[in-house]
């Protein structure tokens, strides 16, 4: 969260963070007839998921995650399928019931409230968005996306004129009519997006809602849907298997492995620092090129000073900490000085040498190299 | 007989010989103390199946024969297409000419009957069932019972109770033909996708809004598809109640067969053949989505749409 925040460049003090709108705490999920005793297990033992699977016939899903997802924040949840992401994702709206730990929506525990409660919560807050689309076949693309309303005894008048609306933020204004299996993939998931945002909930989950559709159209909603995601400030929990997907979609990203949260991070910190050679291993392949920033690898001034006594800073090109690689690479090469000023509110905070920058593309700790 | 150790073990290796439940009296004894003390109560039961028969049949009755083939030929215009249209046609008018239109207008208000009794009770019956797997392991033996027992074996209990004529013979009908459309619908409910049913907790259905708004209408077509047996079981099982005095093209057979008149149960049996597939195609074809057919709503087409059309039309005029 802290990093959120120096991504963030305002110069006064940082906002209030709030209530957080989704917040999972030490949640834990095991299938099986003797979950409890699992559960004492693993805490006491730390077993893997095979050893569980062997000594108590238990799945493992989820294992002690904890998370909090901040208003307007698009949280990724990314994994390889079974590593337990789509049942994690689950519990927020308490579409699976945890075996320990607790879901709190707006500082609400849902699994305390009674089944009404909870559907009003459902109906209202959240609005959920699936892999494989799951339309109702028997209803056309208008009732639909004016589903949710129906649920809630809302006129017919209103709900048309509402789901209208919202097909017209995915671009769909015009297939009210259709039914979901006249459509194509990409258009059917549009129309899950629409009908997850009809009844304006705070809170969006998606369930890998772009993996089934092919690379094109997938950049194409992924596109839209942050476009949206900018216009309307909806906090997001976003679960994917692709890391680049990932990258390009969340402000924060949590690797899952084998139900266990490996790390939790912006994406920048965990292609720089990865938690261990699982995330590593990950995040190997990724460009840094607009992740990696500024204020990670500039030096401080009393160190470029100490370091290169003399240099005058005076009529360097500069800069701000929350440029990313690339633009300082557009930079350094429009220029025959040496290093770049990183300013912020009027004052320098940070020196980017030419090594240094390198280095960064690089992906090396450029402090050891004295540069 | 009880000499020697032969006889000994002869017995011991056959003890059925010698101990036989009197499963048989019991089950007269039951029947009787049945007829005895709730007689009224299957007297009750009768009245409503008495009163949707007879005024069924008297409609049907009273109907001149030209003008119940244009009904079909509006009904199957509908819901089908011009093949299965002119052969129900064709049908009818072969029923007319061998001179068995009359019974078979019986046999149909009996079927329909049947037919309407069956999705009155098997259908909140099939969603019952399908909410509960306990419930549906209870019930099962039940169904295969019923589908299973030769109708001859409870057609006199029935008479004791019911007495005998065409409401009996609803009865044993809606026994034999009831099954399969309450096995159907729990099938048809069990087999919607479970995404689907996710999707809708997901945006905050209740028990009540996922029964009615999505399991039931995405299992329409399977519901369908058992209303379509259980007619098709009711028009076999019309034929066996004649046994116990039901009219109809039933009757024509049976009293066919025993007079040795050959060609009178022929056209019984041509007629009851003709109305069975007449009958089946109809349904099947009601059973199908409207969009197969290229149009999104079932009354985008037939006659209903030329009423629509010229409705509007005049309402246009007016305005």
């Amino acid at each position: 969260m802290s990093v959120m925040k120096e991504r963030e460049t305002t110069c006064g003090p940082p906002p209030e963070p709030g209530i957080p709108p989704i917040e999972c705490r030490n949640l834990w999920k095991i299938y099986g007839a003797r979950d409890q005793e699992a559960l004492a297990a693993m805490k006491k033992e730390n077993l893997n998921k095979e050893q569980v699977l062997e000594r108590f016939g238990c799945g493992v899903g989820v294992v002690d995650a904890s998370f909090s997802v901040n208003q307007g924040e698009i949280f990724c949840i990314m994994g390889l399928s079974g590593s337990g992401k789509s049942t994690l994702v689950r519990h927020v709206n308490r579409l699976i019931d945890p075996t320990a730990g607790s879901v709190l929506i707006e500082g609400q525990d849902i699994n305390q409230m009674s089944f009404e409660q909870l559907r009003q919560v459902r109906s209202q807050k959240i609005g959920m968005v699936f892999q494989n689309m799951a339309l109702l076949p028997h209803k056309n693309v208008r009732q639909n996306v004016a589903f949710s309303l129906e649920l809630r005894h809302i006129s017919r008048e209103e709900r048309n004129r509402v789901a209208q609306k919202a097909l017209e933020t995915v671009h769909l204004a015009e297939w009210g009519e259709s039914y979901p299996d006249e459509l194509s993939g990409g258009m059917q998931q549009r129309v899950g997006l629409a009908r997850a945002l009809a009844a304006d909930p705070g809170i969006l989950l998606m369930d890998e809602p772009f993996s089934a559709l092919d690379p094109l159209i997938r950049r194409q909603l992924q596109d839209q849907f942050l476009e949206l995601s900018e216009k309307m400030n909806k906090t997001t929990l976003f679960i994917t298997h692709d890391l680049d997907e990932a990258i390009r979609i969340g402000n924060r990203i949590a690797i899952m492995k084998d139900g266990v949260l490996v790390q939790i991070g912006t994406p920048e910190e965990i292609v720089t620092h990865p938690a261990d050679a699982y995330v590593a291993d990950f995040v190997a392949g990724i460009s840094r090129l607009h992740l990696v920033y500024a204020q990670t690898v500039m030096k401080g001034p009393e160190y470029f000073e100490k370091n290169h006594p003399g240099v005058s800073l005076e009529n360097c090109p500069e800069s701000t900490p929350d440029a990313d690689l690339d633009t300082l690479i557009d930079i350094m090469v429009g220029t025959d000085k040496k290093y770049i000023s990183i300013m912020d509110c009027g004052q320098c905070v940070g020196v980017v040498t030419r090594g240094a920058l390198l280095r960064g593309i690089q992906g090396k700790e450029t402090s050891i190299e004295g540069v | 007989m009880l000499e020697g150790d032969a006889t000994i073990w002869q017995i011991l290796l056959n003890p059925f010989e010698l101990f036989v439940i009197p499963f048989n009296i019991w089950m007269d004894e039951l029947l009787s103390w049945l007829v005895e003390n709730y007689r009224w109560f299957f007297q009750l039961l009768r009245m409503p199946v008495d009163y949707v028969l007879v005024n069924i049949e008297r409609v049907l009755q009273s109907i001149p024969q030209l003008v119940m083939m244009v009904i079909a030929w509006l009904v199957g215009w509908q819901v089908s297409d011009r093949r299965t249209t002119l052969f129900v046609l064709i049908s009818m008018a072969v029923i007319g000419l061998v001179g068995a239109w009359a019974e078979a207008m019986t046999t149909l208000a009996l079927v329909i009957t049947a037919v309407f009794f069956c999705v009155l009770t098997g259908l909140p019956l099939g969603i019952i069932i399908s909410r509960s797997e306990k419930i549906e392991k209870l019930v099962r033996p039940v169904l295969d019972a019923m589908q299973t027992t030769p109708s001859f074996v409870y057609l006199i209990p029935v008479v004791m109770l019911f007495g005998v004529g065409n409401v009996p013979g609803i009865i044993v009908t809606i026994t034999f033909a009831l099954p399969p459309l309450i096995r159907l619908t729990v099938l048809g409910i069990h087999q919607v996708p479970y995404d689907v049913i996710e999707a809708a907790y997901a945006f905050g259905a209740t028990e009540k809004q996922i029964m009615f708004k999505i399991k039931i209408p995405l299992a329409l077509r399977t519901i369908m598809a058992g209303i379509n047996q259980t007619l098709m079981l009711s028009l076999s099982m019309v034929v066996v109640a004649s046994m116990i005095a039901v009219g109809g093209l039933g009757q024509m057979v049976l009293r066919g067969i025993g007079r040795l008149d050959v060609g009178q149960a022929a056209v019984g049996g041509l007629g009851i053949v003709l109305m069975a597939i007449s009958l089946d195609r109809l349904t099947q074809a009601m059973g199908q989505a409207p969009r197969l057919r290229g149009t999104r709503h079932w009354y985008e087409r037939g006659p209903v749409f030329m009423v629509i059309k010229w409705w509007r039309k005049k309402k246009g005029l007016t305005e």
